[in-house]
């Protein structure tokens, strides 16, 4: 086998992983904090990437460039959602969240059918079938872009929860509930920002990945799928573990489809799941409970 | 007789009446057709394309046979179980007939529901070779099987690299990995190797997924086989991924040929793909444009879609429609909802007048027809052309394809 087409294989797995880390980032980040399972993940970044489609449709917006206002825009939703709706389900059996968030996940993807029907849209700008050529490599623009922007929204994430006083105090929630109330922490509140803070990146995410893929309503689950085994490969709650298993699995994907079967290449990221679960049922990155 | 006596025997008619289903419907003056189609999923937009032959078939219909057609409409959601419990349901519902259903996968479980329950079903797209060879009683199908279409597909190949004068020496081969896919594939396997007149060998097989967001593996494993076309069975968003990715990729063989798969002569390929679209060839079963039944229902369609271009649905929309017209006319000639005779009916079908390419439409003994033609499209200027056969050739065939930055 050619060792270009491995190496632009492999180049191709990792930049993807980047832009699926980012997404099953935001899950992360809200398991972390708010102990609530976001079952409507995959379905607010399809919203998310029919938001980037919609402005660049109406106003010719890059995606790049819609990923400030759409990603503001989520985390205002995501903070109304965990406000109004979430909150009164954080002391609820675990049973009672999960039916909530796949009642929010059907509403979504039935929501986007009524609004857009089932037709696969995308955006088409300029760069999108542009390639850098390095000898017989080759960088796909978008890709590198969408998995600049990841990295850079991650480094965002980590500098706001490491050196901002929110931030600590978000993460003092996290490591201990009922000490964050006794100092004064108003818990509530900095659940919603968390919340919120998980679907600017979901949001960011999808508004990178429209640049990848074409968006239908029925996309949500499959992304949600991936979102959860990216997380649980990676160690629920850690925010590196995320990013580390999203690269892992493009990558596993990208080189199954090469030397194993390109339609196979989903079952894969599943193997590594259950080589995970058996022996480090914690994730790759997590920290044994 | 006496009261009781008149009352019991009224009450026994009635019960008996009421339980002769088999009565009321030969008594029935409307068909109900029932029509699956994936409306919505990933072939949502080919299955809507169909919806299109089905909604203007009935007021065709009734003008030309004088046939009153109920259509009962269920989508499929491009999902197999889905397909299969929309036709139970539609038989519940009492349709007389079940149409569609584009996809050979869906084809077969409809086909296992229409048998067992005895309801006549008439496949107006779908490939797959063992739908019309398990012996079924009630399935009909006005398709080419995969091998009809391989062979007719490989045969316009030939007559491809004859009239551009190329002689192209390997092929990749791309296949989606669904039950049409593969069996494309084993019809393609099992005929390429006797056709001697055709100067390529096929250099590596690739399935792949035709619901997969990203073909990124697929095509650089294509681009490896440095192989001077590309063979393809696609559906519809595959074909515009995989285009685009071969851009993405730099990859530019002699051409992408399919030898009869949807895809790449649907308008979204063609509004999605824009000029990177062109040259993509398809031999795949098209409408006849010379035939007076095609004129009508061009007519009904331009009036019932004056937005739409009917090249970009001819083959949806001609072939959903005459599964609607076998039903109709073998209700007329049968004058009987009741199933077996409707079956026994579309089994002496004698359609002259056609849309689609190929001969008189009569079913096989296994409800097969016979004889249904393809022709070689091309896409120019944004839309199929037909090339080949010559004798229906509205433009020249371009082969090799330019590169796409110059084309």
């Amino acid at each position: 086998m050619p060792l270009d087409l491995v190496v632009n294989v492999t180049i191709a797995g990792v930049l993807t992983g980047m832009v699926y880390g980012l997404m099953a980032l935001g899950l992360s980040v809200i398991f972390g904090v708010v102990r609530v399972v976001n079952f409507a993940h995959g379905e607010m970044m399809t919203i998310a990437m029919y938001a980037a489609v919609a402005l660049f449709t109406l106003w010719g917006v890059d995606p790049f460039l819609a990923a400030i206002p759409v990603g503001a825009a989520f985390f205002a939703l995501g903070y109304l959602m965990q406000a109004g709706l979430i909150n009164p389900f954080i002391t609820r059996p675990e049973h009672s969240q999960f039916m909530l968030m796949v009642a929010v996940a059907l509403i979504m993807v039935n929501g986007m059918l009524m609004a857009f029907g089932p037709d696969a849209r995308n955006v088409q700008i300029g760069y999108q079938l542009e390639s850098w050529e390095l000898g017989k490599i080759l960088f796909d623009k978008p890709r590198v872009y969408a998995a600049a922007m990841a990295l850079a929204t991650s480094g965002l994430l980590f500098l706001f929860f490491k050196a901002t006083l929110v931030g600590k105090a978000i993460r003092a929630c996290a490591d201990n509930y009922l000490g964050a109330r006794v100092v004064g922490l108003n818990v509530k509140h900095l659940y919603a920002l968390t919340f919120g803070l998980g679907s600017a990146c979901v949001a960011i995410a999808g508004c990178m990945m429209i640049l990848l893929v074409d968006v239908t309503p029925n996309l949500g689950p499959s992304y949600t799928l991936l979102a959860f085994i990216i997380v649980i490969v990676g160690g629920l709650g850690s925010m590196t573990g995320a990013l580390l298993g999203g690269v892992l699995i493009g990558l596993s994907e990208a080189l199954a489809g090469l030397f194993i079967q390109p339609s196979a290449k989903s079952m894969f990221g599943f193997g590594l799941l259950i080589l995970v679960l058996l022996f480090r049922p914690q994730g790759l990155m997590g920290k044994k409970s | 007789m006496n009261r009781r006596d008149f009352n019991k025997a009224a009450a026994a008619v009635g019960v008996a009446s009421a339980f002769s289903p088999l009565n009321v419907r030969a008594q029935a003056q409307k068909l109900k057709v029932g029509v699956l189609l994936p409306r919505s999923g990933f072939q949502g937009l080919i299955g809507q394309s169909c919806q299109k032959g089905a909604d203007l078939a009935p007021g065709v219909i009734r003008q030309m046979l004088g046939v009153d057609i109920e259509l009962m409409n269920a989508d499929t959601e491009t999902n197999v179980d889905t397909a299969r419990t929309r036709a139970e349901r539609l038989i519940q519902e009492g349709a007389n007939v079940l149409c569609g259903p584009f996809d050979s996968g869906a084809a077969a479980a409809i086909a296992q529901v229409a048998e067992q329950r005895g309801v006549p079903f008439i496949i107006n797209i779908a490939a797959a070779p063992q739908i019309t060879e398990q012996g079924y009683k009630f399935v009909f199908r006005n398709f080419p099987t995969a091998i009809d279409l391989t062979v007719n597909g490989l045969a316009l190949i030939g007559d491809l690299f004859r009239v551009t004068n190329t002689v192209p020496r390997t092929a990749v081969f791309m296949h989606v990995n669904d039950t049409f896919g593969q069996a494309m594939n084993k019809g393609i396997s099992a005929t390429l190797p006797r056709l001697t007149n055709l100067p390529f060998r096929i250099v590596d097989t690739i399935a792949y997924d035709p619901a997969a967001k990203d073909l990124t593996v697929e095509v650089s494993k294509a681009k490896a086989a440095n192989a001077d076309f590309l063979l393809l069975v696609c559906r519809l968003n595959d074909a515009i991924i995989l285009r685009r990715e071969m851009v993405k990729q730099r990859w530019h063989p002699m051409g992408v040929v399919s030898p009869g798969s949807p895809g790449m002569y649907e308008e979204q390929f063609s509004k999605a793909l824009g000029p990177i679209a062109n040259y993509c060839i398809s031999n795949a079963p098209w409408f006849n444009p010379k035939t007076n039944m095609t004129k009508v229902v061009k007519s009904a369609f331009a009036k019932a879609n004056p937005k739409e271009n009917f090249v970009f649905h001819g083959t949806n929309v001609v072939y959903t429609y005459e599964s609607i017209l076998i039903a109709a006319d073998a209700f007329k000639r049968a004058k009987s909802t009741d199933p077996k005779a409707l079956a026994e009916a579309i089994r002496q079908t004698n359609i002259t007048d056609r849309t689609v390419l190929g001969g008189p439409l009569k079913f096989n003994a296994k409800g097969q027809v016979e004889g249904n033609l393809s022709a070689c499209t091309q896409n120019l200027n944004g839309e199929p052309r037909v090339v080949l056969p010559e004798s229906a050739a509205e433009a020249k065939p371009v082969f090799p394809a330019p590169d796409y930055k110059k084309a």
